[in-house]
């Protein structure tokens, strides 16, 4: 090595160790990543949680240098967007990835908790760190309900209106809650500028706070993987999981490959298709109704939420009862936090499942992909009645699921993970 | 360290003391904080009396007015559009208005001061839509044998045309009337039906 480089390399390992000797550098670094040892055998199931991260990191960049061109007030908000995508230099793009982000986000999170269902990631000792992964799961509904109503067009206003309303629904509290939350008669100017600070400042926080919590709980209890074998069980005599591998580099260099591929779908969306206006549809990342400023004396034609709260949003709409409908709508998306005791199987991974299993959870995906696509429909009685029959679907996978996977005839798990 | 000399009653009873007065002072302190979050004394001034004109309003039309930031509208009803009304008591779920909410003038059969015009808030019970008002000819796909009413997009909740909600749909109650008066014969005040002039 020349004589240079060679000095500037012993430098920064100087200034590692000076800074190692005041803060636990290298303890995080290790425990976190150079010695955090992940199961061996991670599938293609298994990029979604860093992805979650990269989309985590998009959001946040983006929606800094959104705020910079954004005006929070009902006179000024949507003509501010329109500014932002004709007038600001590379405004477009940077609300066009803000847009497609938010999408991608449930996107990654479904295909994440998906995972979760396939291999019983949630089950003990896991619990901890699926309830963490369901509070940032709603977090994140909230971040995005906030986030829509900024635009301030058609669909951000009475998409907002029906939500508060669902508050509104509740026994004795009911009204003054939704007042509350709109600080208003109505979604007004005031309602817009406290949607702006908890989407920009409370919520965010609050979600990468609960990211923090959710990394160090998984750090603690190990990754689960595929076979749903426990590799803490395996060690050598170091102490090192024989079926482990360390996070980084193995998993690092994985998940560079993952983020790539991700990235080429996420930017062919932003440059061609960012509405996501496929036929069918007014719009499914961005809705057309959303072009038209919003009006309070007009709602417009055809109403529906945006794609990721579609399966609830059928549900709540199969009830001919409103209160009916408001509370089972708030259980099809909290029931998921019951998962890690309604489960009675001992077998963690859907390869060593008996048959109950496999069939309830194909049911459910069935069940939640038509409730989400019923959801994006104009009501008919059919397919009131459909969302009825799929509701039920739904709500048994939950409800029996003490029943079925008790009574599963489940495979033997073998001691160390697979190929 | 001893803790022979320790005094463990004074130490509990210090520590149960300080978490009871923080605890009430946490309570106090989130007081402004949930507080601030209602409508503030300007928000709650805004919602004056709208005065409308309705000497052009045609029989069988409709006109929109904003009061409160809420839609208001106006139907001046025609005499077939009236005994339509009547001819629909058993299939609304509140035909005396019992359950919903109206001033005391206007809990009657056509839920009006005066038969003639319906002046309601369009903001559907259910979620808070603005239902479509849809005319007898045009309502062949919201029901069959429609005599005229709204219909809200949103979550299919149907009114007629006093704003009665039917049977077998999500909304709970029927439309909202407003507080109103006439000044005069073609004009109309909303939101204010003090007797004093």
């Amino acid at each position: 090595m020349a004589k240079p480089i060679k000095t500037l390399v012993n430098g920064l390992y100087n200034l590692r160790d000076w800074v190692d000797s005041r803060f636990p550098l290298m303890k995080i670094w290790n425990e976190h990543l150079a010695q955090y040892y992940c199961p061996k055998n991670f599938n293609f199931w298994y990029f979604f949680g860093s992805l979650a991260l990269l989309v985590l990191v998009i959001q946040i960049l983006t929606g800094i240098w959104l705020t910079m061109n954004y005006k929070p007030s009902a006179e000024e908000a949507f003509a501010s967007v329109e500014y932002i995508m004709r007038d600001v230099n590379w405004g477009w793009l940077i609300r066009y990835m803000h847009s497609t982000g938010a999408s991608a986000f449930f996107i990654v999170i479904y295909l994440h908790m998906f995972r979760a269902l396939l291999y019983g990631s949630y089950k003990k000792p896991r619990e901890l760190l699926w309830l963490s992964g369901m509070a940032i799961y709603l977090l994140l509904m909230g971040e995005a309900f906030f986030g829509y109503l900024l635009p301030w067009g058609q669909m951000s206003y009475w998409g907002a209106q029906v939500i508060i309303s669902l508050f509104g629904a509740l026994p004795i509290i009911g009204d003054d809650l939704s007042l509350w939350i709109r600080g208003d008669f109505v979604v007004s100017d005031v309602t817009l500028n406290r949607f702006f600070s908890l989407h920009v400042i409370a919520f965010p926080l609050l979600i990468l706070g609960l990211v923090g919590f959710h990394i160090l709980a998984l750090h603690e209890v190990g990754s689960n993987n595929p076979d749903g074998v426990e590799i803490k069980q395996n060690k050598n005599a170091e102490g090192i999981p024989l079926d482990g591998i360390p996070f980084h580099p193995y998993y690092t260099v994985k998940d560079i490959v993952g983020a790539i591929v991700f990235l080429i779908f996420f930017f062919a969306v932003v440059f061609f298709i960012p509405e996501m206006k496929v036929p069918g549809t007014q719009g499914l990342f961005l809705e057309s109704a959303n072009f038209i400023q919003a009006n309070s004396l007009q709602t417009p034609e055809h109403i529906a939420p945006v794609w990721y709260f579609t399966p609830f949003y059928a549900i709540l709409r199969a009830v001919p009862s409103q209160l009916g409908g408001v509370i089972a709508m708030g259980l099809s998306v909290n029931l998921f936090l019951l998962l890690p005791w309604l489960d009675r199987s001992a077998v963690k991974s859907i390869r060593y499942r008996g048959r109950n299993y496999r069939i309830a959870l194909s049911l459910f995906v069935i069940s939640f992909l038509f409730l989400g696509w019923l959801g994006l429909q104009v009501v008919t009685p059919f397919y009131t009645w459909m969302a009825r029959f799929f509701s039920v679907i739904y709500f048994s996978f939950f409800f029996l699921m003490p029943f079925y996977t008790a009574s599963d005839k489940d495979k033997t798990v073998p001691d160390r993970v697979t190929t | 360290m001893e803790n022979k000399n320790i005094d463990q009653g004074r130490r509990r009873f210090l520590t149960t003391a300080a978490t009871v007065v923080g605890g009430v002072g946490a309570v106090a302190a989130a007081v402004p904080f949930v507080s601030n979050m209602n409508p503030s004394a300007k928000t709650k001034a805004i919602g004056a009396p709208v005065e409308v004109d309705i000497s052009k309003l045609e029989p069988g039309d409709r006109m929109i007015e904003k009061w409160q930031g809420k839609p208001v509208w106006i139907l001046r009803r025609t005499g077939e559009m009236l005994k339509d009304i009547s001819s629909l008591n058993d299939k609304v779920s509140d035909p005396a208005s019992d359950d919903s909410a109206q001033p005391d003038y206007a809990k009657n059969e056509f839920r009006a001061r005066e038969d003639e015009f319906l002046v309601v808030i369009g903001i559907c019970t259910h979620l808070g839509c603005s239902p479509n008002f849809v005319m007898k000819e045009e309502g062949d796909s919201i029901a069959a044998d429609w005599k005229g009413g709204f219909f809200c997009p949103c979550h299919g909740s149907r009114f007629d045309l006093a704003g009665r909600v039917f049977k077998g749909v999500p909304a709970p109650r029927n439309l909202v009337i407003p507080p109103y008066k006439f000044i005069s014969p073609t004009r109309l005040l909303i939101g204010d039906d003090s007797e004093a002039v």
